[in-house]
């Protein structure tokens, strides 16, 4: 359940930029999550239920995008998508493993609506 | 995991100013990370010289014996300290010190990982100036862990032979981000039906560029190899 650290942080940055910008409330936190992340959406959202209690995201939705495993092949110095969960990366094209991943570990914060 | 971008209409004006009902967007566009990253880039600066490894397993790996067996063949050869995290008990941090380690426990509680400001708090009761390697024995756990970078050169992914052949694939991020893949409890691979070539393969598959050791942290089969890694890595960090 490291969700519950995320989103306790997600929580304090999300209060400060709001905050900074003189808003009362926050309606709704976007976040881009990758898919080897490795967040569970369900634990994510039990966790923020939690933690938003008394914060000024109390009545907030999270919204949330998931992007896809990119790797990148040096032997065909392009990149593809993961077909699979499983973090293998096999280039499409030249069936070359890669262990160099561009895109799927992202945990951020894109932006708040507020009131 | 759907692929579900709901993006709801955000009731913003053309020119980006606020509506009637004072609703607007605030950018943000920061990794909810950033705040851990510091701190662990400020626990990099402060290692300078010595290796420092983060040891991620299941619980029961073996991620103590190995350790307890690695302090106890370096020792005269390189000093090495230990920082261990568990959620309840000392016991680690004990069976560390009596092997010869300098070692602090971190009592996580309910926390299932190691954060870099945890590390930081737990460093300053070490003295870092005659050390080698640090070790960070992280919270047994394959998936929490593996976010957190806490200021170490390598990762090292305990995997022993009971846990089956496809943990590298159920657990795929704590293997991708893995510079070492350790197998343990190979002398008794037979006993429990391991097929060796099968969990090779797929940590291969899923970290094609980890170094693979394959020991018994309790005979102390295999055990030269991983300690030749140490010493060359040590010697490499130190430049």
């Amino acid at each position: 359940m490291h969700e519950f650290s995320l989103v306790v942080r997600m929580l304090d940055m999300a209060e400060e930029a709001a905050r900074a910008q003189g808003a009362e409330r926050i309606d709704a936190i976007h976040l881009e999550i990758g898919a080897l992340a490795g967040v569970v959406p369900e634990a994510l959202e039990f966790a923020f239920g939690g933690a938003r209690e008394g914060t000024m995201a109390e009545q907030a939705r999270l919204e949330v995008a998931y992007l896809p495993a990119i790797a990148y092949c040096a032997a065909c110095e392009g990149t593809f998508e993961l077909d699979n969960r499983f973090g293998i990366a096999v280039c499409p094209t030249c069936d070359e493993p890669s262990a160099d991943l561009r895109q799927g570990r992202e945990l951020h914060l894109t932006h708040l609506e507020v009131t | 995991m759907a692929e579900t971008v709901t993006m709801r209409d955000v009731r913003v004006s053309p020119h980006g100013t606020a509506d009637a009902h004072g609703a607007r967007v605030v950018q943000v566009q920061k990794s909810l990370m950033s705040h851990n990253d510091g701190v662990a880039a400020a626990n990099r600066e402060a290692f300078r010289g010595v290796l420092v490894l983060n040891v991620v397993s299941s619980p029961g790996s073996g991620k103590t014996a190995l350790l307890e067996r690695t302090v106890r063949d370096l020792q005269g050869d390189l000093a090495l300290a230990v920082v261990v995290g568990d959620l309840e008990t000392d016991n680690d941090a004990l069976r560390l010190h009596a092997a010869g380690a300098p070692s602090v426990q971190i009592v996580t509680g309910t926390v299932c990982h190691l954060e870099a400001e945890m590390v930081a708090r737990a460093v300053e009761e070490l003295d870092l100036t005659h050390l080698d390697v640090l070790v960070i024995e992280n919270v047994g756990n394959l998936v929490c862990p593996a976010s957190w970078d806490l200021g170490e050169d390598l990762r090292v992914t305990l995997l022993s032979v009971t846990e089956g052949e496809d943990k590298p694939l159920k657990y795929p991020r704590i293997f991708k981000d893995a510079d070492a893949v350790v197998l343990n409890k190979i002398d008794i691979a037979e006993a429990v039906g391991f097929d060796r070539d099968r969990a090779l393969a797929n940590v291969r598959q899923v970290a094609p560029n980890a170094r693979v050791f394959e020991l018994s942290a309790r005979t102390g089969a295999g055990m030269a190899p991983w300690l030749a890694y140490l010493r060359e890595r040590r010697t490499a960090k130190r430049g």
